[in-house]
């Protein structure tokens, strides 16, 4: 198998980065996240997590469609989307490239998210298989095993080295242009890994959850659970959960007055804020609990109604980590899913 | 680059219609002076000023008008309000068609259609109104049942008068809410005057008006023995892209701005009843 | 810290069962030993789940605004910091305090989950606290400054509201200095400084969860959620946004920020937010004379009186004073 030592990965990062852009987890000041390689990254491929999740690539938190130049009555419309070249995405955990099949159901449906489509076809994505799973994942439960997290080619960190095994054209492409890569035999140092990853997963508290009762024909009797209010009591409905999810994919619309006319760019929202709904009449979802309640139905039961059982969760735990008050999808699960998750 | 749906097309406003106070109609055409696109009953575009907001706006007009496209728009927030100020000349964005408009070729062909609208709920319904008198005989008698608050505030009052009040087979019935001079027709809510009417149940019947005019009319009609797979409404929600992806439309598993916003009663039944 | 808990959840039940009041806002266990929630508990029963250990960092004032306003009295636990708050909202009248009954519990510090990954710790099952130490999973002891939240190491406060309050009389003091960061801050050069914040701020998501759960950010409809106001809080459309925002909210909550702590605590991003209120503390202490917003509930603050004595604009700029 194509490999490199770890202690020489800079080389690898350097010589990817000469062809093109190349994005990987960076320490930065207390938070982990996907940096543009500049050849001072602190990167960090130990660490199990980024804070935010690898869907800013291909849908940005903030995005740029057109610019309007207005002038009396009349209207000029001047495009306003990036151009995109092929770049890198380097570290991506199983979850993460989950989510990009639940965003490309939306996004890549009738009519094509042109923005989304020039992103993610451009990418290339190199994966990396998780050693060191942590108590919050729950990833097993979505049908995604960390141990095999796919993408355009798999990394694996073993043995002081780190393996490479493309598994599309245009992972190979890259891997076997890379001139830093030797011949290692590794076969089966990565498979005792992956066998190490899964037995670790297995054990992990939240891998068992039972998902059964979320069905796309059990919408009412879920809708209607008076366990959301106690659910959705301490929520602050601050949409930290949102913009952390890998999946979550609500945005706004919004127009921006420039000196020069004025931009209309779309940005991440949140189902959870309270104007979400807000209609110049009225808002039918005035309560936190209502709007908690549209997230995780949306998740659990809206989502994979339309998307052949899909759920819109990858078992990342980012939710589970960072809310400031502790509450998370798990939760929800184990209180509507019911007894047997106890 | 591609085309992006989400990328609008300049229109042009070529005429402004005092309908209501609150309630103006605008005609729209491109640049080019032709139809901006072509569009079926019931459907919706996104209509924006930059820099004032977008939103989803019905088609009034009906597909078989090959000139212009017509919005009713009714005056009650930042972009209305802006729109009810500008004149003829004004540009503005629009895209679409968006929604799932009217089964006019399908579920409603051949059959007896009974039109129920209050205030501005009548604007969707114009569009499957004219559409039905463009194409006659592929549909069976057509009963109006359209109230509002007082008399000023009925919408295209001069082409139910004098077309619609015409047209074979057609029967009208207007009503107010309360007695006001100079009208000497019915007044009375459209939920009571739909019983009074008592309209036959094999109509398939089309409501749209503000919430509470469809809770009590839908009530009405499952009184008169109408069963909820004959009735159809239009629902209204914040939309934003218009496509089914930003989220904000979404309710139940369905998305208004594409599965909908056109639902009958008993799929309505199956969702949350968030709308 | 057991005893502490389980006074604590004695006196939630006695004020459940002698009626004195109907609700009992406190904190709920979660999955794990850290997770906890803020929660209201209608019954002795559901105060099964009740908890009260080193991850109740949450304030719980804020959840009063709403929890007042309903039928009943609500008791409420208060932590020293979070009495503050609470009486900074009871004197802008955000709160029925006709329909809350505030308690105050003894504070050891509570923890940052984060230094405890940072210690090599990967899982934390359970922690056994002590008031110097702390022994993680049985078998690491760990200091247990070590692992306490920023503010809490700074912390001298003392319990200002409460109709009674749970103690045992076992609270260490602190010695370290609130203001230590905000001096190395302004002892930086214009340059310096600058080039800290927008280190800082950059990394700042939008997420509002520090406007959020601020007590002192409690307007109705916040300025950030007005599309007139041109701030939106729905997108950092420039760099240079997510910097405005935060000092947007620093002035807005000038004068009437208690220095909880809850921003800095929820921030995924772990950016320090409390350095920019706390800077405002001590600028308005230097300005108007040392000042804690929340000490009592009848004060005017300095920002919010006028009195001859007043400091003139030309002291602000520059620090003349």
């Amino acid at each position: 198998m194509k490999a490199i030592l770890k202690d020489k990965l800079n080389l690898l990062y350097e010589e990817i980065s000469k062809k093109c852009e190349l994005y990987l987890p960076t320490k930065e000041k207390g938070a982990l996240n996907f940096k543009k390689f500049d050849g001072e990254n602190e990167v960090d491929i130990e660490s199990l997590q980024t804070v935010k999740s690898a869907k800013d690539f291909f849908f940005p938190q903030t995005e740029d469609m057109v610019n309007f130049k207005t002038e009396g009555k009349n209207i000029e419309i001047i495009d306003a989307r990036e151009k995109i070249e092929t770049y890198v995405i380097f570290g991506v955990r199983a979850c993460d490239y989950k989510s990009f099949e639940i965003l490309d159901r939306v996004f890549l449906v009738e009519p094509v998210d042109t923005m989304y489509k020039n992103r993610r076809e451009n990418a290339v994505i190199f994966t990396l298989a998780c050693n060191n799973p942590h108590a919050s994942c729950f990833c097993k439960n979505f049908g995604i095993d960390a141990s095999s997290p796919k993408g355009d080619v798999e990394c694996y960190d073993v043995d002081g080295y780190l393996f490479f095994n493309p598994l599309t054209e245009k992972g190979a492409q890259i891997v076997n242009g890379l001139t830093c890569l030797e011949e290692v035999k590794g076969e089966d140092k990565v498979d005792a890994l992956k066998k190490d990853i899964t037995k670790k997963i297995e054990k992990l508290p939240f891998s068992n959850l039972d998902l059964s009762k979320f069905k796309g024909e059990n919408l009412m009797e879920l809708f209607n659970r008076p366990e959301w209010e106690e659910l959705s009591e301490a929520c602050l409905g601050c949409g930290t959960c949102t913009f952390v999810c890998p999946t979550c994919q609500c945005f706004d619309i919004r127009d921006f007055k420039t000196n020069s006319g004025i931009k209309r760019f779309r940005c991440w929202d949140s189902c959870m804020y309270s104007d979400f709904t807000q209609m110049a009449a009225e808002n039918p979802r005035k309560t936190q609990m209502q709007r908690y309640r549209q997230r995780f139905m949306h998740k659990l039961c809206y989502y994979p109604s339309n998307n052949d059982g899909i759920y819109s969760c990858v078992g990342c735990g980012r939710c589970v980590k960072k809310c400031p008050q502790s509450l998370n999808i798990v939760k929800v699960i184990k209180k509507i899913g019911g007894e047997k998750n106890d | 680059m591609t085309n992006e749906e989400l990328i609008p097309k300049i229109g042009v406003i070529t005429n402004v219609r005092k309908d209501t106070p609150d309630v103006k109609t605008f005609r729209v055409v491109g640049l080019d002076g032709k139809k901006l696109f072509e569009h079926m009953p019931g459907q919706c575009a996104m209509v924006s000023i930059p820099g004032v907001g977008e939103a989803m706006f019905s088609i009034t007009s009906s597909p078989t008008n090959t000139e212009f496209m017509e919005f009713s728009i009714k005056k009650c927030g930042c972009l209305t309000s802006w729109l009810h100020q500008t004149e003829e000349g004004q540009q503005v964005t629009v895209r679409g068609p968006y929604g799932n408009g009217f089964p006019v070729e399908s579920a409603f062909k051949g059959k007896n259609m009974l039109f129920i609208a209050g205030g501005i709920g009548l604007a969707p319904l114009r569009s499957v109104i004219n559409y039905i008198r463009d194409n006659r005989e592929n549909y069976g008698t057509v009963d109006i049942v359209y109230g509002s608050r007082s008399m000023d505030d009925l919408v295209d009052f001069r082409e139910i008068e004098e077309e619609w009040k015409n047209e074979k087979d057609f029967n009208v019935y207007l009503t107010i809410d309360r007695e006001q001079e100079g009208w000497n027709g019915h007044v009375g809510f459209v939920p009571n005057y739909v019983k009074e009417v008592n309209i036959p149940t094999d109509r398939t019947a089309v409501l749209c008006g503000p919430p509470i005019m469809i809770k009590f009319t839908l009530a009405a009609l499952l009184e008169l023995g109408f069963d909820k797979k004959q009735v159809y409404t239009t629902l209204e929600f914040r939309m934003k892209c218009g496509i089914g992806k930003c989220g904000r439309c979404n309710v139940g598993d369905k998305y208004i701005c594409k599965d909908g916003p056109v639902f009958r009663m008993d799929e309505l039944q199956e969702l949350p009843s968030e709308y | 810290m057991q005893r502490l808990e389980n006074a604590v959840l004695s006196k939630a039940k006695e004020l459940l069962e002698s009626g004195k009041v109907s609700r009992v806002l406190g904190w709920t266990k979660g999955e794990f030993c850290y997770d906890v929630s803020p929660c209201v508990f209608n019954t002795v029963d559901e105060l099964k789940n009740f908890v009260y250990n080193g991850f109740c960092g949450a304030n719980l004032s804020k959840y009063l605004i709403n929890e007042s306003k309903k039928e009943g009295k609500i008791a409420v636990f208060l932590k020293p910091c979070d009495t503050y708050s609470y009486n900074q909202l009871v004197k802008e009248h955000r709160i029925k305090v006709e329909n809350v009954y505030a308690v105050g519990v003894e504070c050891q510090g509570k923890f940052d989950i984060e230094k405890f990954y940072a210690k090599g710790v990967g899982f934390v099952a359970s922690v056994e606290e002590g008031l110097t130490e702390v022994k993680v999973n049985g078998e690491t002891v760990l200091n247990r400054n070590d692992v306490k939240l920023e503010r809490c190491l700074v912390c001298n406060k003392k319990h200002v509201a409460g109709e009674e309050i749970v103690e045992l009389n076992e609270k260490l003091p602190s010695d370290s200095d609130r203001f230590e960061m905000v001096k190395k801050l302004e002892a930086m050069t214009a340059d310096e400084r600058f080039a800290f914040w927008k280190k800082e701020l950059s990394k700042c998501i939008r997420c509002n969860a520090c406007r959020n759960v601020c007590p002192a950010c409690n307007c109705t409809k916040c300025v950030f959620d007005n599309p007139n106001s041109e701030v939106s809080a729905k997108a950092n459309a420039t760099s240079f946004e997510e910097q405005m925002f935060h000092i947007i909210r620093a002035f807005h909550v000038a004068g009437r920020c208690t220095d909880c702590g809850e921003c800095s605590r929820v921030c995924p991003q772990n950016i320090p937010l409390h350095l920019l209120n706390r800077k405002f503390i001590s600028d308005i202490d230097k300005l108007y004379g040392e000042y804690q917003a929340g000490e009592d509930t009848t004060s005017k603050g300095p920002l919010t009186s006028f009195t001859k004595e007043d400091a003139e604009p030309s002291d602000a700029v520059g620090g003349n004073k």
